[in-house]
């Protein structure tokens, strides 16, 4: 019973190769692992080597020869003597995907990256908020801050970890009194070592934990992005759904105050272009505290980008115990018929100071405010252009590639017909963020260039 | 160990004929380091993660070798339905954590888990594999001093075969008994005959004891050798062929535990009646990995997130 030795493939391109030498003859007994022969790839010269043991039949292809097509017969082989049960039983099995491989050649998986995975858009909103609701005033830290004591209260799973979070109190106080109510066992000091702790917290999060991982900032989550992408996002992908990843990375994000390029970073539009994550970035205390809630409780792994300069700012929050908000939802925090501005973070502020100098100009200004930028609730953006045909997105962040081009895009893909003007973008000069006062100033965006585009997109 | 070998063999043979794709990395010589070291486990209590050179070690934990087969294939009955490939596995019901494709990633992620086991007080310990060019990543080191400053039960296991893909380990390392990698973290190491399954289930044992006492992780360099490639693309020029033949002739892991069944009175028939078993299920299963077809279409779009937003 001869078994068909076929030009192997050994490399992940390889389609054809030349057989350079033959290192056994007619009639040699070989064993599995031997060497059969040496074969030229596109890429380099390989040994092939002997899988089954027998006796070489005849040699198909003479060494020497150029351009053997992967899969063609260049010898056969006879089953070993004296052990007959078992080659006559593998014999079969060996011969069974050679003659398949022909027959499956047009099954060959073609690969897929060029396409990207789309995201369902669940319709969903803000939970109705009762008549006579008492609203506390409230920092945006303090909001996050009991966001998370909140969730640790109610899951033993949840626990805090990351650079000053428990003793310190956390470098911008974002944890402050965590590590007095629930311990050191749930609020974890960690050495300076982002890629490792992240690491940890991925780990855990595979392990059934539900870890806070906080960066000091997310300039020096640059060390850890690897966890943040090649674990964290796409295992749940890569394991057919078998292993979650429920983490939230959090921390402040963006421009901080004369603290250079290296501290000043707005890594919104690089988390927001990869698939397996969710990024969040709030602008007000009553959101930071709802999506925090959600991002813990979400089963899959959340970058929830805060903001070092509205960590003090007081807004008005809901007093309702329990207060979630639904992930992926934009909320539309002041109604206009005239242009959409679109924004997040700390964007809306100025979008929304940009909305009340246009108001005094007659021209009445519609604010977005994203909240979520992966999925993106593009549905909310398009509805208000349809109203307003006219759209301006506000962003704290370089111009390429950022939030702003995607939302751009998809107006231009979408609503074409809906716009009456070029989509504008507003956002920070092209440049690494300088640290010298009146540099740094003409660097970032502010409510006056808001206006300005505006106007323009209104023809004024 | 024959099942791994045997596995390997098929999957580098269905590799040569185009029905596995890309990157795989046979575990072919190493086969003692998973068997020896899974066999002192307690399965469904202590957890397991490894990098991309992971099908031995799931063979070891038990897990079916049709699905695995099935996901070198492509094929949607394989254990990550096709969408994770050769070195992107994993088995939650066994506590196999995978299978990743970045070298010394598993490493931190195994911290992790071993954090895991300590924060829910449950007894289990966490095996963490990485290779020799693994050993060189800074995120182990990371990843050791957490271990040891918060006493993790954790045994990092350094599979030293000796060359990372093309570089040896004394042209990649300044200190290059791994063992010691440990040092300046208190962490204890101990050289292992990686080649002889019972020295490796023997310093296992040991390593399992000291963890599970609380004295925090401990380290393992298991010394060893593949037999193929770096990867199926890798001519293996960096050694010479006689360096091969001599591990394969004098320290085979498997004619050595063949030696230790003899010894003990296991007679030749019952080996070979074991060797055509395991021939019988991995022709099974490379059966199987043919014979399914390629995942539905629409797998395409789902698993990228959990829930619905």
């Amino acid at each position: 019973m001869g078994i068909e030795i076929k030009m192997p493939a050994l490399s992940p391109t390889m389609e054809e190769g030349t057989l350079s030498k033959w290192l056994v003859k007619e009639g040699d007994e070989v064993k599995s692992g031997d060497i059969l022969a040496e074969i030229e790839t596109d890429k380099a010269t390989m040994e092939f080597e002997a899988v089954d043991e027998g006796k070489i039949g005849k040699i198909m292809i003479a060494e020497g020869t150029d351009g053997v097509k992967v899969g063609t017969v260049i010898a056969t082989m006879a089953g070993e003597d004296g052990a007959e049960e078992a080659p006559a039983k593998a014999a079969p099995v060996a011969e069974k995907p050679a003659a398949n491989a022909e027959a499956e050649a047009p099954k060959k998986a073609e690969s897929g990256t060029a396409k990207l995975a789309t995201e369902a858009k669940a319709l969903v909103s803000d939970p109705a908020i009762p008549e006579g609701t008492e609203y506390v005033k409230i920092t945006v830290r303090e909001a996050l801050r009991d966001a998370m004591a909140e969730e640790m209260r109610s899951d033993d799973r949840v626990f805090v970890m990351g650079e000053e979070v428990a003793e310190y109190q956390g470098a911008y106080k974002v944890t402050q009194g965590l590590l007095a109510e629930f311990g050191p066992r749930r609020v974890i000091d960690t050495p300076i070592t982002e890629y490792g702790f992240a690491g940890v917290g991925t780990g855990a999060a595979m392990g059934g934990l539900r870890p806070v991982i906080e960066f000091m900032t997310f300039n020096f989550a640059m060390q850890a992005i690897d966890h943040i992408i090649n674990s964290a996002a796409k295992t749940n992908y890569m394991s057919g759904g078998q292993m979650r990843c429920p983490i939230v990375f959090r921390g402040p994000n963006g421009a901080a105050s004369r603290v250079g390029a290296q501290h000043s970073q707005n890594y919104a539009p690089w988390y927001a272009s990869v698939p397996g994550l969710i990024v969040i970035a709030p602008y007000d205390a009553a959101d930071a505290k709802g999506l925090l809630k959600a991002a813990i409780r979400c089963a899959d792994p959340v970058v929830f980008l805060e903001n070092e300069l509205l960590y003090g700012r007081t807004f008005d929050i809901p007093k309702i115990d329990d207060y979630v908000l639904p992930i992926g939802k934009a909320r539309i925090v002041r109604e206009g018929k005239d242009v959409t501005l679109v924004s997040y973070s700390i964007g809306v502020g100025l979008a929304l100071e940009a909305a009340e100098t246009l108001a005094g100009e007659g021209i009445d200004a519609e604010v977005i405010d994203l909240r979520t930028l992966r999925p993106l609730d593009t549905a909310t953006v398009l509805e208000s252009l349809k109203k307003t045909n006219r759209i301006v997105v506000v962003e704290e962040g370089w111009p390429t590639c950022s939030i702003a081009s995607e939302i751009a895009a998809v107006v231009m893909e979408q609503c074409f017909d809906d716009l009456d003007a070029p989509v504008l973008r507003v956002t920070n000069e092209d440049v690494p963020l300088p640290y010298a006062a009146n540099l740094e100033k003409a660097a970032l965006i502010d409510a006056s260039r808001v206006v300005v585009a505006a106007k323009k997109v209104c023809y004024r | 160990m024959v099942l791994i070998r045997r596995f390997e063999e098929k999957a580098g043979q269905l590799y040569g004929l185009g029905l596995i794709g890309g990157f795989c990395h046979l575990y072919i010589g190493q086969e003692a380091v998973a068997v020896g070291i899974q066999s002192a486990l307690t399965p469904g209590k202590d957890s397991v993660i490894t990098g991309y050179r992971d099908h031995g070690h799931m063979l070891a934990y038990g897990i079916d070798p049709n699905v695995i087969m099935a996901e070198l294939t492509g094929r949607g009955a394989g254990i990550s339905h096709g969408k994770g490939g050769s070195m992107h596995m994993f088995s939650v019901e066994h506590k196999f954590y995978g299978g990743h494709g970045i070298v010394g990633a598993q490493v931190s992620l195994g911290a992790g888990l071993g954090f895991a086991h300590k924060y829910n007080d449950d007894g289990g310990v966490c095996v963490a594999y990485f290779g020799d060019g693994a050993s060189n990543q800074g995120q182990v080191y990371e990843s050791f001093n957490m271990a040891e400053l918060w006493k993790l039960p954790i045994i990092f296991v350094i599979e030293n075969n000796q060359y990372a893909m093309g570089t040896s380990v004394n042209r990649s390392s300044a200190e290059d008994q791994l063992y010691r990698r440990g040092e300046s973290f208190r962490i204890p190491g101990i050289q292992v005959n990686g080649m002889d399954v019972l020295a490796v289930r023997g310093a296992t044992e040991e390593a399992l004891k000291w963890v599970q006492a609380g004295k925090g992780p401990i380290l393992l360099e298991m010394k060893t050798y593949r037999y193929r490639g770096h990867s199926m693309s890798d001519p293996a020029k960096y050694r010479s062929r006689e360096e091969v033949q001599e591990m394969r002739d004098k320290s085979d892991p498997i004619e050595g535990a063949k030696a230790y069944l003899l010894k003990a009175g296991v007679s030749e028939d019952e080996i070979k009646k074991m060797d055509q078993d395991i021939r019988k299920i991995v022709s099974e299963a490379a059966d199987f990995a043919e014979s399914s077809p390629e995942p539905d279409a629409a797998e395409l779009y789902t698993d990228v997130l959990v829930e619905q937003y």
